[in-house]
């Protein structure tokens, strides 16, 4: 059952077209890639799925709920984690959770609940009062991930979650990533990194506002006839 | 909603820049203005001149003296003098009587007193010359009290309201007004768009929570700490540096709530057009703050402007305030005099809390 239904989606700026007729749909519990170069509409389309901005035309649904008149009750079931890293650095760890948690309306009990099981699977229960400001960047992001899902939203938007992360990290962010998966989270993930790539089960690669390939990594490499999703990037991209 | 509250609140408290700026400003500039910048005259050094040295110049002399504003200065030996003396700075005035004072105010009803000023600096000089002038004619009043001869009728000059000339008067509302401004403008929209820079604007925007409520929760901390400063300059004006509030003070806290509310919307719409801290900030100083100084009143008086400036003023949001102030303040008026003046500043809230939300919408698309 999809979870995101995208058909024909168009977003027109004055007479730029940054979306031209997307259709993908993405199942619950899936992780999804969502590729393209800088600058071929993959921002756009993903702050649409969020809520964040409406289509020119085309039908969007998110958790079921239609983008154009329901984004409200869309943003009560997402989670967003931007490239640039979003909780405040002037806070300490656990308040960080806890304003999160009551801005999706959880109650006192239960953001304690979550903070305790978040911070038990990355161990940093020690950190908890520290100022996020003192922390190190692939900290951060892991907790910002946390922070993303503490709400249990049944999809979370990461976009370039990795950005500037070590590659140790950044093994240890996707085997977070799928456990959380595992759980019965969509994930819907955009990056630069093509390895990255390779761990969602399928991926959509953008160029100029259109999807020019979506399969499952192997299935795009069996059809480019290459080793890797990098050189499947590449062709579409130099095209 | 009170989560974010709270969180603003942490976001203050930890920043050493935030709180100089929301704490120490409104004590040292209150301060500041009160003592160091004052233009009233106190203790400025003169010399007199004393050609005949009877009774009647050695009491006026003595009334000069005792007044407070002036202080015996050097002997000067003559006329010839004069300008050396000047040239050193070393006083302000220097006051010549004629010789045979006495004699010739009981014979001819008149008698000469010259009153020479360092006009370097103007406003002193014409203050010092005022002062003296004011203490002759005091002094003449009761010497001719012994007389029954009609007394020559002169013209009188009185300040009215501050009958003193105490520049407090003139620099609190102006205080008040550019740190109700600063605050409130610049602290709002350098908190905005500190989230906008940080990308924690973004997941604010992501989640449930409304645009509104995201402003109103960045916002309402601002509100309150505007307000409790609001308060701290007046307590401190009223018991350190002696400012009366003639008129109903529950009248001016609620004006001064209108005029938070006002820079706070002004804030939110500086915030809207600048990406970065830098930018809110350099707006703020530049669009705000030099303006407000230069162009309420508060130190040019707006009459002595040029038209075209004068024509600006009007959009200063400022000018009106300081207006308000003073009105109750120091001449005790109430609502009925100002009321037009509370209906610009309610309508310039008005126009700037709509251009933000039209702003804002924009900026989601």
């Amino acid at each position: 059952m999809p979870i995101i239904e995208v058909e024909n989606l168009v977003k027109k700026f004055g007479h730029f077209v940054a979306n031209d007729h997307l259709t993908f749909s993405v199942d619950e519990g899936e992780i999804y890639g969502f590729l393209g170069a800088n600058g071929a509409g993959k921002t756009t389309a993903m702050k649409i799925l969020c809520g964040l901005s409406s289509p020119t035309s085309g039908k969007v649904k998110v958790a079921g709920y239609d983008v154009y008149r329901q984004s409200e009750m869309i943003k009560k079931r997402i989670g967003y984690m931007s490239q640039r890293f979003s909780l405040f650095d002037d806070l300490s760890v656990w308040e960080n959770f806890q304003f999160f948690g009551g801005i999706y309306g959880l109650t006192a009990a239960q953001i304690r609940q979550r903070t305790t099981e978040l911070l038990g699977r990355l161990g940093l229960e020690g950190e908890k009062k520290q100022l996020l400001g003192s922390l190190p960047l692939g900290w951060k992001q892991k907790l910002a991930f946390s922070v993303a899902i503490i709400h249990k939203p049944s999809i979370v938007f990461l976009d370039e979650p990795t950005g500037g992360v070590d590659p140790i990290t950044r093994r240890q962010f996707w085997e977070i990533i799928y456990e959380t998966a595992s759980q019965g989270i969509t994930v819907f993930v955009t990056t630069h990194y093509m390895d990255e790539a390779e761990y969602c089960q399928r991926v959509s690669i953008m160029a100029d506002g259109r999807i020019v390939a979506l399969d499952t990594p192997s299935n795009l490499k069996a059809q480019y006839q290459v080793n890797n999703i990098e050189e499947v990037f590449l062709r579409i991209a130099r095209n | 909603m009170k989560g974010f509250i709270i969180k603003e609140f942490y976001h203050i408290f930890r920043d050493v820049r935030s709180m100089l700026v929301l704490f120490g400003m409104p004590v040292i500039q209150v301060l500041l203005f009160g003592f160091a910048l004052s233009t009233e005259v106190k203790n400025a050094p003169v010399a007199i001149i004393d050609h005949s040295n009877d009774q009647v110049t050695r009491a006026i002399t003595t009334k000069l003296l005792s007044s407070g504003f002036f202080i015996l200065s050097d002997q000067v030996p003559g006329e010839a003098h004069m300008e050396e003396v000047f040239r050193h700075g070393r006083v302000k005035e220097i006051i010549v009587f004629e010789s045979d004072f006495a004699k010739k105010l009981e014979k001819d009803k008149q008698a000469g007193i010259q009153v020479i000023a360092d006009a370097s600096d103007p406003n002193t000089a014409n203050l010092l010359v005022n002062y003296t002038s004011g203490i002759i004619y005091d002094y003449q009043q009761e010497y001719l009290k012994g007389f029954t001869i009609p007394v020559t009728v002169s013209a009188q000059s009185q300040m009215m309201y501050n009958p003193d000339l105490k520049s407090v008067f003139m620099f609190v509302p102006g205080v008040i007004t550019i740190l109700l401004m600063l605050i409130t403008a610049m602290m709002t929209s350098i908190s905005i768009a500190r989230e906008k820079e940080m990308g924690t604007m973004e997941i604010l925007l992501v989640s449930p929570m409304r645009p509104i409520q995201v402003i109103a929760g960045k916002v309402l901390p601002y509100v309150v700490l505007a307000f409790a400063n609001a308060l701290t300059i007046l307590l401190l004006s009223y018991f350190v540096l002696g400012m009366p509030v003639k008129g109903s003070l529950v009248l001016l806290l609620a004006e001064s709530m209108l005029f938070i509310i006002m820079a706070l919307s002004l804030g939110i719409f500086i915030s809207t057009v600048s990406k970065s801290q830098q930018m809110a900030m350099m707006l703020s100083m530049f669009a705000l703050m030099l303006p407000t100084i230069l162009l309420s009143g508060f130190i040019f008086p707006i009459e002595n402007m040029p038209v075209p400036l004068q024509v600006i003023s009007n959009v200063m949001p400022p000018r009106w305030f300081i207006i308000i102030v003073k009105s109750i303040m120091i001449k005790g008026l109430g609502f009925q005099y100002i009321w037009k003046e509370t209906l610009i500043i309610a309508g310039m809230a008005l126009f700037f809390i709509a251009l933000s939300i039209k702003k804002f919408k924009i900026r989601l698309e």
